[in-house]
Formats: C-alpha cells, structure tokens, sequence
C-alpha cells in the first residue's frame, strides 16, 4: 500500500514537471501551429543561464540563489524564444513543416554551443533549505519536500495560464487566433506581437521547467532531447494546443513511466509509447483535443 | 535530373575508386572510397527511403534511422559471431533477408500508427516512435543487450574476400544503393506511385476516385522501411556492429539533415546530402572545430532550410532554369518541405 502510494505521487510529481515543460510547447502550437523542436533547447537554455547566476552566489552562501534563478531562467529562455520566433519563424508563418525544421536547426546548434560553454558535465541546482529535507505524509512516511514543490508550480502554472487565457484580454485574442489569425488581424490586431508575447511565454515555461527540472535531477548532455520527447508525447495523447489536454497528458504520461518502471524496470518506456498508440488509434486529435 | 545525368553519377562512382587512387597516395585513396564515399552510399540509402517518402507522398518521417536501426538489430541478433550472442547461429544469407524483412514490417507498422495524421503531426508521432524504440534498446538488456548493444558484426566473405574489403564492401553499397535509386525511379510511375502522389496532392480527390488512401499510405511506409532495411544492414556492417546511438534523436536527425540538405524533392538528393554531410563531418575538424561539427552541420543545415528548401538539388534546378529560357507551362518541381 505504501509502494503503491509512493508509486503515485512519483508518477504525479514527474506529470508536474513534465506538465510546466509542455504547456510551453502546447500553447506556442495552439496559437502559432509552430512545432517546436527547439523546446528542448530552450529548456537547456534557462538551466544553463540560471546556473551561471546561481552557482557564484550559492558559493557565498547567498540565501536567494535559487529564488533568484528561477527568474533568470524564465527571462533567459524567454528571451531566446522571442528572439527565434521574431528573427527565423515570424516571417515563415503558415509554413508549418519548413518551422520545425529551423527550429530542429537551432536545436542543434544551441544544444552544441552550451555544451561548448559549459562542458559535459552534470550539474544540478541545489534548492534552498526551506524546500529541501521530507515532509512527513500519510501513507507514504517521510517525502522529498521539492517533489511536493514541483506539483505546487504545476498547479500555478496551470491555474496562472487558465487565468490568462480566460480572463485577460492577451487570452481573448490568444483564443480568437486559435480559431482564425486572418481575422484577428482584419479586427485590428497586431497578430505578430501577439504572437511574440506568447512564444516569449511558452519559451519561459520551458525555462522554469529546465530550473525546476535541473533541481530534482542533473542536467546533462541528451535532457533537451528527453524534455522535447516528453512534451511530444504528451500533447499527442492530451490534445495539442489545449491546456486542460496537456495536464490529462503529463498526469497518465508521468504515471505510465513511474508505474513501469516499478513493475517492470527494463519494458518500461513500452508502456508510454503504447498509451500514445493506443490514444492516436481511437482519438488521433488527442483525449482533449479538437479536431482540426 | 536527368536519366543522362544519373548514369554519368553512376559512371564517375563506379571509376571513383580507380581515379582517386591516380590522385591520391594509397592510403588516402582507401580512407575516401571506404570512409567518405562508402559511406555517404549507406547513410544516402537510409536517408533516399526519407526521400521517397517525402517526395512523392508527402510524408516527412523521423522514423526511417529506426527502421534502419530495427534491421541492423535484427541482423546483429540473429547472425553467427555477434558478441554478445542474442540468439545467434543464423549465416548471413539468412539473417540478412530476416533483417529486411524485420524493417519492412516495421515500416508497415509505423505507417498503420501514423496513417490518420499528416504534415507535422507526423514528424511528431515518428520522432516519439523513433526515440521510443531507441530509448527501449538502450534500456533492455535481454534483446538488445543495452546501453553497449552488440558488436562484431563484420559481414560475410565473398568471392574468398571479407565483405570489409574497402572495394568489396564499396561496390556492394554501390550496387545497392543504384538497384534502389532505379528501383524508387521505377515505383513511381507505376499505378502504385502515381495514386501516391495523387495522395500527396490531393487525398480526398483520390479517395474518391476509389482508391483506398489509408492502404496505399500504408504500402508507402513498407517500401521506405524496406529501402531503410537495406541501408540498416549496411550501416551496421560498415559500423561493425550497433548500439542504441546509432538510432538515437541525433542519429534520426541526421538523416532529416541529409535528405534536407541534398533536397526533398528528387531522390537523387539523398546522396547528393549524405555526401555532403559525410565530408562535412570528416573535415569539420579543420574548418571550425573537431568538436563543434554539430554547431556546422546545424548551421548548413539552417542556411539550406532558410535558403532554398528544396535542397542542393533544388539550388542546382533553378541555377539550370536561370540558364534556359523558361518554357511556358512548364510546372514548378514538387517541394513538399513548403506546404504547410
């Protein structure tokens, strides 16, 4: 009972992360019909840049390292996500397989130039003393405080991008192009900004991820490709461009892997891969999608 | 291009061997046939079944290194002297035929998950697939024998040589990769590859001409997985062996790179990019940096997708086209990579 229970909220922490990381992708492919490649990338992005501002101030002990990079991060990949929309997939728009593939271009030469800059070794965020330690719980005994903190931002983001899609009048118009860019442009609206600010937003959710992410587990050579995968999968079985899809996504991904790998280690990724055949073959739009 | 200019490819690559060995010392002359030109053949093979599929069906697929991959494993399981022994014992004249018929399958199966989805979409399932099957090699141990994978798969000897022979093994990628290109050539104009590329253009007109568009999708997926099988058994041979990075997320991105490069729109451009690509990355050490060919490869790569996104052969269409006067009603060349 407790191994099952454990099981669970492993796999629940896991969607969480998985779930910060492909709202970015899911709402930049809403809005834009881009696909992404480079999500990763930017994930690799915000970990690293964060680092660099992280790693100096955690050696003086500074208390606010960690809260410091998380903003950082966001800004860093925020910012190259606007940059790539604005100078390579801006004026391409409507051309979507010609987009993924600059974006699997600039992947791969980020990806490299980080390597270059940082070397190959694993780093990893050491979080701050009053998110680190167990939280006792029912059930499950003592459990690692940050995996309850991952679920804690998995939950603001999810309810901070319901706000702004439903309440804001960014979310009015992301929601009008959506359904048809031509005419939100006809009523006056400056289609490419809008389009900037959320790819900026999509690229910073990457960002997030990739601190969050490099805290609970290093971050190494190969995570941008693990991260880009993890958000393909689970747009593809939640739905893509739909942020309620996306949470149904990362919750039975990261409980497909998590269950797997506690009942049979060495099969495991069988099982998330079967869960999105198995969704392409009865919804091939995706549980919560629209079909296009 | 033209049949003329196919065979004149085919003449210069039948000769290479002999001509550079009049330009170059010995062992340079073998370092190019084995190394460059041997395998820019393999690599162009697995990378012409991306081509076929994009070209003339409209299918971008990031699944073609995994099919690849699949009957490059099923090779390494089943054939004698592969270490570690998964099964082994089979000689190559029957694990060979078994590997391409494990790819084909495959190919099948690839195309049935991937057959209600198009453009995009499909990038996206057969990326997830391919880093799927990649991600399961590395982690299974009892098949695929992990992280390491398996070894010592150096081919068979004929006519008393050892198929590593720089020249045998050479000419037998030649022989293949142009029995393959014809092949390709062949297949489209046959009903078969005129209703694909009426699908490409058109599915619901084809449909309702009553042609059954899901299977002949399907068909199309086979064919590629054959071709990539082809080019798999090859690619293991010329590696002596495999192991799950050789079908990783980088390895089914070179492929797109290749066939991007050399141009979506001609299967002749599979080869064109593979050998761009292979003196792109035996050289990069003194162009830029040993290390950094990622960063160049990516960085040609972005210049062909922004430039011309058909590709050197596209490049090469239009510089031909400036040349002559344009025929009128002369159609536009197919470029898949554009339609969005």
């Amino acid at each position: 009972m407790a191994l099952a229970a454990t099981v669970l909220l492993n796999g629940l922490t896991l969607a969480a992360l998985y779930f910060v990381v492909a709202s970015g992708f899911s709402l930049i492919f809403g809005l834009m019909r881009t696909v992404n490649m480079a999500h990763g990338a930017l994930y690799l992005v915000g970990a690293y840049v964060a680092y660099a501002v992280f790693e100096p101030l955690y050696d003086r002990d500074a208390w606010y390292a960690w809260y410091l990079a998380v903003p950082v991060g966001m800004a860093a990949a925020g910012l190259a996500g606007i940059a790539l929309q604005g100078v390579l997939l801006g004026w391409m728009q409507g051309q979507e397989l010609r987009q993924a593939l600059v974006t699997i271009g600039v992947s791969i030469v980020v990806a490299d130039q980080l390597l270059a800059q940082f070397g190959g070794t694993p780093r990893q965020f050491f979080a701050p003393d009053a998110l680190f330690g167990t939280t006792p719980l029912p059930l499950v005994g003592r459990y690692p405080t940050f995996r309850l903190v991952q679920i804690a931002v998995a939950l603001g983001v999810g309810i901070g991008l319901w706000w702004l899609l439903a309440r804001t009048k960014l979310g009015l118009m992301v929601r009008a192009g959506v359904d048809d860019r031509a005419m939100l442009a006809a009523c006056g609206v400056n289609v490419p900004l809008v389009s900037l600010a959320v790819f900026g937003l999509g690229a910073a959710l990457a960002g997030l991820g990739g601190v969050i992410g490099a805290t609970a587990q290093p971050l190494a050579q190969g995570v941008d490709g693990r991260f880009l995968l993890t958000s393909l999968v689970v747009v593809i079985v939640g739905g893509m461009g739909s942020v309620p899809g996306t949470a149904v996504g990362a919750v039975l991904v990261g409980l497909a892997e998590q269950v797997g790998q506690a009942l049979f280690p060495t099969y495991a990724v069988i099982l998330t891969f079967a869960l999105m055949v198995a969704v392409l073959a009865v919804r091939p739009q995706g549980l919560l999608g629209r079909s296009a | 291009m033209s049949a003329r200019l196919s065979l004149l490819a085919l003449a210069l690559l039948v000769l290479a061997p002999a001509l550079l060995g009049l330009v170059l010392p010995p062992n340079q002359a073998q370092f190019w046939t084995a190394n460059i030109l041997g395998r820019a053949l393999v690599y162009g093979i697995v990378a012409l079944s991306l081509t076929f599929l994009a070209t003339y069906g409209g299918f971008v697929s990031l699944a073609q290194m995994t099919l690849a991959g699949i009957a490059g494993y099923a090779l390494a399981i089943l054939v004698e002297g592969a270490v570690p022994g998964i099964v082994g014992g089979l000689p190559y004249a029957a694990a060979v035929p078994a590997a391409l018929l494990a790819a084909t399958l495959a190919g099948l199966l690839v195309g049935a998950i991937a057959v209600r989805t198009r453009d995009i979409y499909l990038l996206m399932i057969t990326l997830a697939l391919a880093m799927g099957v990649a991600r399961f090699a590395e982690s299974n141990i009892d098949w695929f024998n992990g992280y390491e994978g398996i070894r010592n798969v150096v081919g068979p000897v004929l006519f008393g040589v050892p198929f590593r022979d720089p020249h045998l093994f050479y000419y037998v990628a030649l022989a293949a990769a142009a029995a393959l290109y014809a092949g390709v050539l062949y297949l489209v104009r046959t009903p078969f590859g005129l209703v694909l590329q009426g699908i490409r253009d058109n599915p619901r007109r084809v449909a309702a001409l009553g042609y059954d568009v899901s299977l002949h999708r399907i068909a199309a997926f086979g064919v590629a997985g054959f071709i990539a099988g082809c080019g798999g058994v090859l690619t293991t041979i010329y590696n002596i062996g495999i192991s799950p990075g050789s079908i990783g997320l980088g390895a089914s991105v070179n492929i797109l790179i290749i066939s991007v490069i050399g141009g979506l729109g001609h299967p002749a451009g599979a080869f064109v990019g593979s050998l761009i690509f292979a003196v792109f990355d035996t050289f990069a050490a003194s162009l830029y940096d040993r290390d950094r060919f990622n960063t160049l490869i990516g960085l040609v790569f972005l210049g062909i997708v922004l430039a011309s996104p058909d590709g050197i052969v596209g490049l090469a269409r239009r510089l031909g086209g400036l040349r002559r006067p344009s025929r009128a009603g002369e159609q536009p060349a197919p470029r898949p990579a554009e339609t969005g």
